[in-house]
């Protein structure tokens, strides 16, 4: 396969950030390309970009080019490790690296190194990728815009005036910005899919169980999963290759056998059937979002799918149901952070009780606090059977909506949120309006099944929009495969964020 | 978009220091004031919930099988302690330090 000529053709320099990861394992395995030279266009990139993006928090170039150089020396031994071997990507600082940084976007955690390694970074470091940088978050992956950070914004390469979405919205950017062929993030309720149709890159949350969560800071346990963003479907696809399986540290991790999800992406699925859940296009969605949804839905129909429409007839309850459950897991998972073991410790302080108070009262920003507030009041004694035990009732209910509903179809389809991406400032002072642009990605977070976000057009103002496939546990080979029928028939690739010119 | 529910409901401010307190988080009277009407507008978006017949319905806690996972009574490597007390704020070199506890 030779490069696409759009790749070429946008070529600045020698053009390499402008590349695909499978573009670049292409170029790598012919020995036309070194890691090295991948390295360093993504640092002329990220000292070129950056200062406008904001994806970073933390970039290590000296440890990238040693890995790089070893990458390189492995290949001209004959000895590469596969299609990530030398590639590079960012990582949401909430995912553990020993030596590194993890600051959760939150002032609690300035300063704070990982003593040990998250089991996703270690095996895709044994499949040779590159970790560059630390890519900025919403507080302890608390929010949908990067506003909630403690250390700075990210721009939405795309329009700068607006969010690339979050939580793992450096991720996002990163890869959009072209800073980085790919990324790592975590997707509690879509802080993977939404930035990524924001910013209209790839992006994938596993099936719950899938990969594991070892080392990565915890937010919601029962919700959340490491997941991939790429420019291409095949880079997210072998992210999540080198990711998936067991892992004895994450008792929630599920040891079913790992599908090949490389080997046949480029064929075609026969005779799919793609659900319709009338629930999501229906009041909130912006039209041209629905315009280009359903353009892409119209992309499988005319490779042979058969549309089914379908219901989740517990839809409208599931924004309720997450700000319940995750608010709840938070206040418990937050409570380690108590100035002792690591992280702020206040200043002022005269007991053990006002250390801790004090100290997470100052080092938590408003969004962080909101939700251990709710979730402690979801959790006190007398309200949790009213808020707590019910939106547990109701997530089962969530859960059977897809199992009938997978009864009549083998994907569903519709949009990742109800618009594009929104002005910053527009939503931050309104919690509950921020809330609801997690409308359409929640339901997988609790029903624990995988889904994607592939960019399925732009509006006519320039913004991408993405297309969310869900599909069954333990689905991602088929889920990835039908995101690869859309990428083939309109390659978005070569189509670059304004602000890179 | 939906619009944010227009009457304001609020949780009573000390509700919300209770709640603080449990929380172990110390809040400014600005922030009492801005938590009583913003957790009180979002439970008031909870009440949504109350339409569903939940009865007989077992809770979800987990998407996957939760069941206990045992391992041989092993001794396995730990992190070392000096690595482990890296990112405290106060030590001895030793072991966390706090604040009396007992008179």
């Amino acid at each position: 396969m030779t490069l696409p000529a759009s790749s070429t053709a946008c070529a600045g320099n020698n053009g390499l950030d402008h590349w695909s990861i499978r573009e670049l394992g292409q170029q790598l395995a012919k020995r036309e390309l070194t890691s090295r030279e991948i390295i360093e266009s993504s640092l002329t990139a990220i000292s070129s970009r950056d200062s406008r993006i904001g994806a970073f928090l933390h970039v290590d170039g000296d440890r990238a080019l040693a890995a790089a150089q070893a990458s390189d020396e492995r290949r001209a031994a004959g000895q590469a490790l596969g299609p990530l071997d030398g590639i590079t990507i960012s990582i949401k600082d909430a995912i553990c690296e020993v030596g590194q940084p993890a600051t959760c976007g939150s002032r609690m955690l300035k300063g704070y190194i990982s003593p040990y390694s998250a089991t996703a970074i270690e095996r895709l470091l044994a499949a040779g990728a590159i970790p560059l940088g630390r890519a900025n978050l919403d507080e302890f992956a608390m929010g949908s815009s990067s506003e909630n950070s403690a250390y700075q914004l990210t721009h939405n390469p795309w329009d700068l005036d607006r969010t690339p979405g979050g939580s793992s919205s450096g991720s996002a950017a990163s890869v959009a910005a072209r800073m980085v062929p790919g990324s790592l993030g975590s997707d509690t309720g879509g802080s993977i899919r939404q930035p990524a149709s924001l910013c209209g890159v790839v992006g994938l949350k596993p099936t719950y169980g899938r990969v594991s969560r070892y080392g990565l800071v915890a937010f919601a346990s029962s919700l959340e999963q490491i997941g991939p963003f790429s420019l291409d479907v095949y880079g997210a696809a072998a992210l999540l290759q080198a990711m998936a399986g067991h892992d004895p540290h994450d008792a929630t991790s599920v040891n079913e056998p790992v599908d090949d999800y490389l080997s046949k992406l480029d064929e075609p699925l026969k005779d799919l059937r793609i659900g319709l859940p009338q629930e999501y296009f229906g009041e909130g969605l912006d039209s041209e979002v629905r315009r280009i949804v359903e353009q892409a839905i119209e992309v499988y129909r005319s490779q042979g799918a058969t549309l089914v429409p379908i219901e989740l007839p517990h839809s409208k309850y599931s924004v309720a149901t997450y700000y319940i459950v995750a608010p709840s897991e938070a206040s418990s998972n937050l409570a380690r952070f108590d100035g002792i073991h690591y992280g702020y410790r206040s200043p002022e302080f005269t007991d053990l009780e006002s250390l801790y108070a004090n100290s997470r009262g100052e080092a938590f920003g408003p969004e962080v606090k909101r939700r251990i507030m709710l979730g402690t009041y979801a959790l006190s004694a007398g309200y949790a059977d009213k808020y707590y035990v019910k939106a547990l009732q109701i997530r089962r209910l969530i859960r059977q909506d897809f199992d009938d509903a997978f009864q009549k179809c083998d994907l569903i389809a519709g949009p990742v949120t109800p618009t594009p991406a929104f002005k910053l400032g527009e939503l931050v002072d309104d919690p509950l309006a921020m809330y609801l642009s997690d409308i359409y990605t929640i339901a997988a977070n609790l029903a624990g099944i995988p889904a994607i976000s592939v960019p399925a057009g732009w509006t006519a103002s320039g913004l991408p929009v993405g297309l969310q496939l869900q599909s069954p546990v333990f689905t991602e080979a088929k889920l990835l495969r039908a995101a690869r029928m859309l990428e083939i028939t309109s390659p978005w690739i070569g189509r670059l964020p304004p602000t890179l010119s | 978009m939906n619009q944010t529910s227009p009457q304001s409901a609020t949780l009573p401010p000390e509700e919300v220091a209770k709640i603080a307190r449990l929380a172990r988080l110390k809040l400014s009277s600005d922030e009492l004031t801005l938590y009583s009407r913003q957790i009180g507008q979002i439970l008031d978006f909870m009440n949504v919930l109350r339409e569903v017949d939940t009865s007989g319905i077992e809770p979800m806690v987990s998407a996957v099988p939760c069941e206990n996972i045992f391992r041989e009574d092993i001794v396995i490597e730990s992190l070392p302690r000096k690595t482990v007390l890296a990112n405290a704020p106060r030590t001895d070199g030793k072991f966390f330090l706090v604040p009396n506890i007992l008179g």
